[in-house]
C-alpha cells in the first residue's frame, strides 16, 4: 500500500503530469483529463486488488 | 410548479425521511442488529467529505482553472492508500482508550492534557466555522435561486436583507434543531451515533445520484457526449486554456502539489472525517473495503465536473451567472424542474450532512475538552458532587451545537461575499492540517512531548491565522487593506501574503509552506529539547505501541492508589447514568469471573483504569482523568516513584550483573577442576604405564630364573659346567630382581615420607672412593678407564651414609651403562664450592638428548620412552637419587659435555643448621617439588 501511495505521488506530480499537459485528445477527450481519470481509476483498482488479496 | 412552498415541503419531507432513517437505525442498534455494521455503509458515510463545496464549488473552480479542483480528491486517494497503516492504528488506539474526538485524541496522547485538548478545540472551532457558513450560504443561495424559477437571477448581496428575512438564518436554525435531534437525543457510549451514520450514508447516495443525473443530462442531454463538449471548448478561445491548465505557469504545479498534500491531511483531520472514519467505525475490517470504495465514490462524483463547468460556460457566455451555481442553473435554464429540484435536494444533502457531522464532532469537543474540564475544576460549582450529570452533558452539547451553527451564520453575514466557495473550504483545510504533526507524530514517534505538541499547534495556528485569516478579514473590510499591500507598520517583509518576501505562490501554498515549517519545527524542536512527564511517557507508549500491548489492563501498570468500587460506581453513574454504570461493572466483573454485585469487586489499578476508560467514552480522556482523580486517592506517578521504578530496574540490572560475575567465576572454577582432572588422569595413566613397566621388569628376570631352574630340575644329565653357568644366571637374575624390588620399596617409602634416615657425619671422599672400589670389578669387566680428582680433605657432612652410597652407585652404574662400549672412560670429581660439596660423574657416551635433561629425573617419564640405547633398568634410580640428594638439601643435575658424554652432578650443603634426622613431611614435599 505504501508503494501504491508512492506510485500515486509520481503519477499525479509535476514531470508526469507535464507530459500530458498538451492540447491533444483521446477519443475526443483532452489528454490531460483522460490521463488523470484513467490513472486515478487504475490506482483505485490496484488498491482494491492489494487490500482484498491481503487475506 | 416550482413554487416556494413546494420546495419547502420537499425539503422538509427529505429531512423527515433522513430522520426516519436515523430513528430506524438507532432502533436496530438498540436491538443489537446494527444497520451500519457493514463496509458499504461505512464507505458511504465517509463520503461526508463531499460537501456543498464539492457539489457546487468544484464546478465553480473547474470553470476557472480546469482540472485544478482535482487535487482535493486525488490527495485523499493517496492518503487512503496509507490508511491500512495509519487509520487502523488510530482505530485501535481510539477503541482501547475510548477516544471521543480529535481533540480528545491529541489530548490523550500527550498525557491527557486538558490544555492541549482545549487548544485543539479552539483551533477547530475557528477553522471550521467559516466552512459551516459556507454550507449555509450554499443552501440559502440555491434556495433563493430556485425560488426565482424560471428566471435565473443571482441572489442579492447578503448584507442587503435584514436577518429575519434572510433564508440563511432560517436554514441555520432548522439545521441546529435537526442536528440536536440527531446527535444529542441521548448520551451515546463512546460517541457512536448509529442513526446519524445511517442518515449520512443515505445522503451520500442522494448527492451522488443527483450530481450524476446533472452530469449525464448536460453531457448527453444538452450536448452530444464528452467529445462534443470538449471539441466545443477547444474551439472557444476563452475555454481552450482550461484543457491544458498548466500551460507555462510554474506556480500551478506548486499549488497542485500543495493542494494534494493539504487534502491528504484534511481527509484525516477534518473533524467530520475523524468522526466518521475513526470514532463511528464499528469494525476495523470495514476499513479494507472503504479503502477502495471511498476513492471510487470520489472519482464518480468528479467525473462530470469539467463537462458541467464547460457546459455552463458555453450556456452562459456573458458571465452573469456565478459558476458555483452551474449545477443548478443549467437544469433551470433547460426547464428541467424535477432535475433542478433533485439537484437542490442533492446540494441540501451535501450541506446538511457536513453540518450535522461537523457540529456533532465540534459539540463533543467543546463539551468534553473545553467546557467540562473548566467546570470540573471550578470548585465553587461543586460539580463533582452532583448526583446525575448526564443532563448537564447533553445540555452543554446542545448549546454547543447552536453556538457553532450561529457562529457560522455570523461569519456568513459578515464575510460572506468576500470569497468564492472554494477558497473558504481551503482555509478550513489549512487549519485542520495543523493537527497533522501532533497527531501523526503522536502515533509513530514516542518522543513527542506535550510542550512540543502545544508549541507546534500554536505556531502553526498563528501562521495560519496571519497568512490566511487576517487577509480574509482585511478583504472583508475589517482591517485596512494596507496591511496586505504594505505589511504591518509598513514592514514589507511581514506582508501576510508574501511572508519574508516569498512571492510567486498562491495564498494557500504560501500559507501551508510557512505554517508547516513553523508547526513541524516547533513540535520536533521543543519535543527534543524537553522531557516527558511520566504520564506523557505512559500515554506515548500506549499510542505508539498499540499493536504490541497486552490487551488487558496494560494501561494500569504505573498506577498506584486506593479507591472503593462504590466511589467509582458513583462517579460513573453521574455521567453515564446508573444503568450504564451497572452494565459496565457487570461486564468487567464477568471478565474477572466475579459475580457482581453479590461479590465485591477489588478496586485495583486495573479496575480504576477500566472505569476511567469507560468514563472517557462519555466525557473525554482529560475530564475523565479529573473525575476519577476526585474519586480515587491517587498516589500515582510522582517523579519520585518513577525514579523508584527505574531504581528497581537498575537493581535488577545489578543483580543480573552479579549473577553474570558468579557464573564467570564458576566457569573459571570448572575450568580449573577440569584441568586438575586432566592432570590426575595423566598421572593415573603414568602410574599405569609405570606399573606395567615395573611388572615387565619383574617378569623378565623371573622368566629366566624359572626357565633355567626348570632345566636344572628336569634334566639331571646337564653337565657341571653348564650347571654352573645356569646357576650363575639364576643368581644374577635373582640379584637383579632383588635390586628392583628394593628400588620399588624404596620409592614407595620415599614417596610416602616413611623412609628411615640414619644420619651420621659422613666423609664424602670416603663414600666416593668406597663405591669406586666396589664397582672396580665392573669397570674391569667392561674395560672402562676411571679417572678420579679427589681433594685430600673435605669437610664432613651430616647425612645417611648408605643412601649416599646408593646415589653414588646409581650414578656410576648409569655411567657404565652409557659410556663408550669399547673405549669407555669415566671421570669422577669431588670439590668444595660455595659452602657445598660437589660430586661429578662424567662418561664419554652419547650424552643426554637435548630436551630430556629434566625428564630423566622423573620417576615415570623413563618408563614409556626409554633414552637412546638404554639397555636395562626401570628408570627409578635417578628419581630415587634425586630424592635422596634433595632430602639432604642438595641438588642433582646433568649437563652434556662439549666433546660428548654426560656429566651427572650433585651437591650437598656443608652447613645445615638442624640435624637431618627429623625433617617434616611438608618440607620434604616442597623440596621434592
Amino acid at each position: 500500500m505504501i508503494a501504491l501511495c508512492m506510485l500515486g505521488c509520481v503519477l499525479f506530480n509535476f514531470p508526469v503530469l507535464a507530459l500530458f499537459n498538451v492540447p491533444a485528445t483521446l477519443f475526443g477527450v483532452p489528454l490531460l483529463y483522460a490521463y488523470i481519470f484513467l490513472a486515478w481509476g487504475l490506482l483505485i483498482a490496484l488498491m482494491a486488488w492489494v487490500i482484498e488479496r491481503r487475506d | 410548479m416550482l413554487r416556494g412552498w413546494v420546495i419547502v415541503v420537499v425539503s422538509f419531507a427529505y429531512l423527515g425521511l433522513l430522520f426516519a432513517i436515523a430513528y430506524y437505525a438507532d432502533k436496530r442498534a438498540d436491538q443489537g442488529r446494527s444497520l451500519i455494521a457493514n463496509p458499504y455503509v461505512y464507505a458511504l458515510s465517509l463520503a461526508v467529505y463531499a460537501t456543498a463545496w464539492t457539489f457546487y464549488g468544484s464546478v465553480g473552480r473547474a470553470a476557472v482553472d480546469g482540472v485544478g479542483f482535482l487535487p482535493i480528491y486525488i490527495g485523499p486517494t493517496l492518503m487512503i492508500a496509507l490508511w491500512w497503516i495509519v487509520v487502523r492504528k488510530m482505530l485501535r488506539i481510539t477503541k482501547e482508550n475510548r477516544i471521543t474526538s480529535l481533540a480528545d485524541f491529541v489530548a490523550a496522547r500527550y498525557g491527557k492534557s486538558a490544555l492541549l485538548g482545549g487548544v485543539v478545540t479552539v483551533i477547530v472551532v475557528i477553522g471550521i466555522v467559516p466552512y459551516i457558513s459556507l454550507q449555509l450560504k450554499a443552501i440559502s443561495s440555491t434556495f433563493t435561486i430556485l425560488l426565482q424559477y424560471p428566471e435565473i437571477v443571482m441572489p442579492a448581496k447578503v448584507g442587503a436583507v435584514p436577518p429575519l428575512q434572510d433564508t440563511a438564518l432560517w436554514v441555520a436554525i432548522i439545521l441546529a434543531a435537526f442536528t440536536i435531534l440527531f446527535g444529542t437525543r441521548h448520551l451515546y457510549s463512546a460517541e457512536h451515533h448509529e442513526g446519524m451514520v445511517a442518515a449520512i450514508a443515505f445522503e451520500s447516495l442522494v448527492k451522488l445520484l443527483a450530481f450524476l443525473a446533472v452530469g449525464v443530462f448536460v453531457t448527453f442531454g444538452i450536448y452530444d457526449g464528452f467529445g462534443d463538449i470538449f471539441a466545443r471548448a477547444a474551439a472557444d478561445p476563452k475555454l481552450a486554456p482550461l484543457l491544458t491548465p498548466f500551460e507555462g505557469v510554474a506556480g500551478s504545479y506548486a499549488s497542485w502539489v500543495w493542494l494534494t498534500v493539504l487534502s491528504m491531511l484534511a481527509i484525516l483531520f477534518l473533524p467530520r472525517q475523524f468522526q466518521m472514519t475513526v470514532i463511528e467505525n464499528t469494525d476495523e475490517r470495514h476499513l479494507a473495503k472503504a479503502i477502495w470504495l471511498f476513492p471510487l465514490y470520489m472519482l464518480a462524483i468528479n467525473l462530470f465536473v469539467l463537462p458541467i463547468a464547460i457546459g455552463g460556460r458555453l450556456h452562459f457566455p456573458d458571465g452573469t451567472v456565478d459558476a458555483d451555481t452551474f449545477v443548478l442553473t443549467i437544469p433551470m435554464a433547460e426547464r428541467q424542474e424535477l432535475l433542478a429540484l433533485l439537484v437542490f435536494i442533492g446540494g441540501l444533502s451535501a450541506a446538511t450532512g457536513m453540518v450535522i457531522v461537523e457540529t456533532i464532532a465540534l459539540s463533543t469537543m467543546v463539551c468534553n475538552d473545553l467546557v467540562m474540564p473548566v467546570l470540573l475544576r471550578l470548585r465553587a460549582l461543586r460539580l463533582a458532587e452532583r448526583a446525575d450529570l448526564t443532563g448537564l452533558l447533553l445540555g452543554i452539547r446542545r448549546w454547543a451545537i447552536v453556538l457553532v451553527i450561529l457562529l457560522g451564520y455570523l461569519y456568513f453575514r459578515i464575510a460572506g461575499e468576500a470569497y468564492a466557495l472554494v477558497s473558504i473550504g481551503l482555509i478550513s483545510f489549512a487549519a485542520v492540517a495543523q493537527f497533522a504533526p501532533a497527531a501523526l507524530g503522536g502515533i509513530f514517534w514516542k518522543g513527542g512531548t506535550r510542550r512540543g505538541a502545544l508549541a507546534g499547534l500554536l505556531a502553526g495556528f498563528a501562521v495560519w491565522f496571519y497568512t490566511l485569516l487576517l487577509p480574509a478579514f482585511a478583504r472583508s473590510g475589517w482591517l485596512p487593506v494596507s496591511l496586505l499591500e504594505e505589511g504591518p507598520f509598513g514592514l514589507a517583509l511581514l506582508k501576510p501574503l508574501a511572508l519574508f518576501g516569498l512571492t510567486g505562490l498562491d495564498q494557500i501554498t504560501h500559507a501551508m509552506l510557512w505554517s508547516m515549517i513553523a508547526n513541524v519545527g516547533a513540535y520536533v524542536g521543543v519535543s527534543l529539547a524537553g522531557t516527558q512527564s511520566a504520564e506523557e511517557h505512559r500515554q506515548a507508549s500506549l499510542f505508539v505501541d498499540v499493536f504490541r500491548r497486552l490487551p488487558e489492563g496494560g494501561g494500569a501498570r504505573f498506577w498506584r492508589g486506593t479507591a472503593s468500587a462504590q466511589d467509582l460506581h458513583n462517579v460513573l453513574a453521574r455521567f453515564v447514568g446508573a444503568e450504564a454504570a451497572d452494565a459496565a461493572f457487570r461486564a468487567y466483573a464477568a471478565r474477572k469471573g466475579v459475580r457482581w454485585p453479590d461479590e465485591p469487586l477489588a478496586a485495583d489499578a486495573e479496575f480504576v483504569h477500566y472505569v476511567e476508560t469507560v468514563l472517557a467514552g462519555a466525557i473525554g480522556a482529560a475530564s475523565a482523568r479529573i473525575m476519577v482523580g476526585s474519586a480515587v486517592k491517587e498516589e500515582a506517578l510522582t517523579l519520585e516513584e518513577v525514579r523508584q521504578i527505574l531504581d528497581e530496574a537498575s537493581q535488577v540490572v545489578i543483580y543480573s550483573h552479579r549473577l553474570e560475575q558468579k557464573s564467570r567465576e564458576l566457569e573459571k572454577a570448572t575450568a580449573e577442576l577440569r584441568a586438575a582432572n586432566e592432570r590426575l588422569k595423566e598421572l593415573d595413566r603414568l602410574k599405569d604405564d609405570f606399573l606395567s613397566t615395573v611388572t615387565h621388569e619383574l617378569r623378565t628376570p623371573l622368566t629366566s630364573i624359572r626357565a633355567f631352574s626348570e632345566i636344572l630340575h628336569q634334566d639331571p644329565k646337564v653337565d657341571l659346567a653348564q650347571r654352573r653357568k645356569f646357576l650363575g644366571i639364576i643368581a644374577k637374575e635373582t640379584e637383579r630382581l632383588t635390586r628392583l624390588i628394593n628400588q620399588v620399596l624404596d620409592l614407595a617409602k620415599i614417596e610416602s615420607g616413611r623412609a628411615d634416615w640414619h644420619e651420621s657425619d659422613v666423609d664424602l671422599r670416603e663414600v666416593v672412593s668406597d663405591t669406586l672400589t666396589a664397582m672396580g670389578q665392573v669397570f674391569q669387566d667392561k674395560n672402562i678407564r676411571v679417572e678420579t680428582r679427589l681433594p685430600e680433605v673435605v669437610p664432613r657432612v651430616r647425612a645417611d651414609l648408605d643412601r649416599l652410597i646408593q646415589v653414588m652407585l646409581n650414578l656410576l652404574s648409569n655411567a657404565v651403562k652409557f659410556c663408550h662400549p669399547t673405549e669407555g672412560r669415566i671421570e669422577v670429581a669431588l670439590a668444595v664450592e660455595d659452602a657445598a660439596l660437589r660430586v661429578e660423574v662424567c662418561d664419554n657416551g652419547p650424552g643426554v638428548r637435548p630436551g630430556d635433561e629434566r625428564i630423566i629425573f622423573d620417576k615415570f617419564a623413563q618408563a614409556g620412552d626409554a633414552l637412546t640405547g638404554k639397555p636395562q633398568g626401570s628408570g627409578l634410580g635417578l628419581y630415587i637419587s634425586r630424592h635422596i640428594v634433595e632430602h639432604h638439601g642438595g641438588r642433582l643435575g646433568v649437563r652434556n659435555r662439549p666433546g660428548g658424554g654426560a656429566c651427572f652432578w650433585f651437591t650437598l650443603p656443608l652447613a645445615r643448621g638442624a640435624p637431618l634426622a627429623e625433617v617434616t613431611h611438608g618440607e620434604e614435599e616442597s623440596a621434592h617439588r
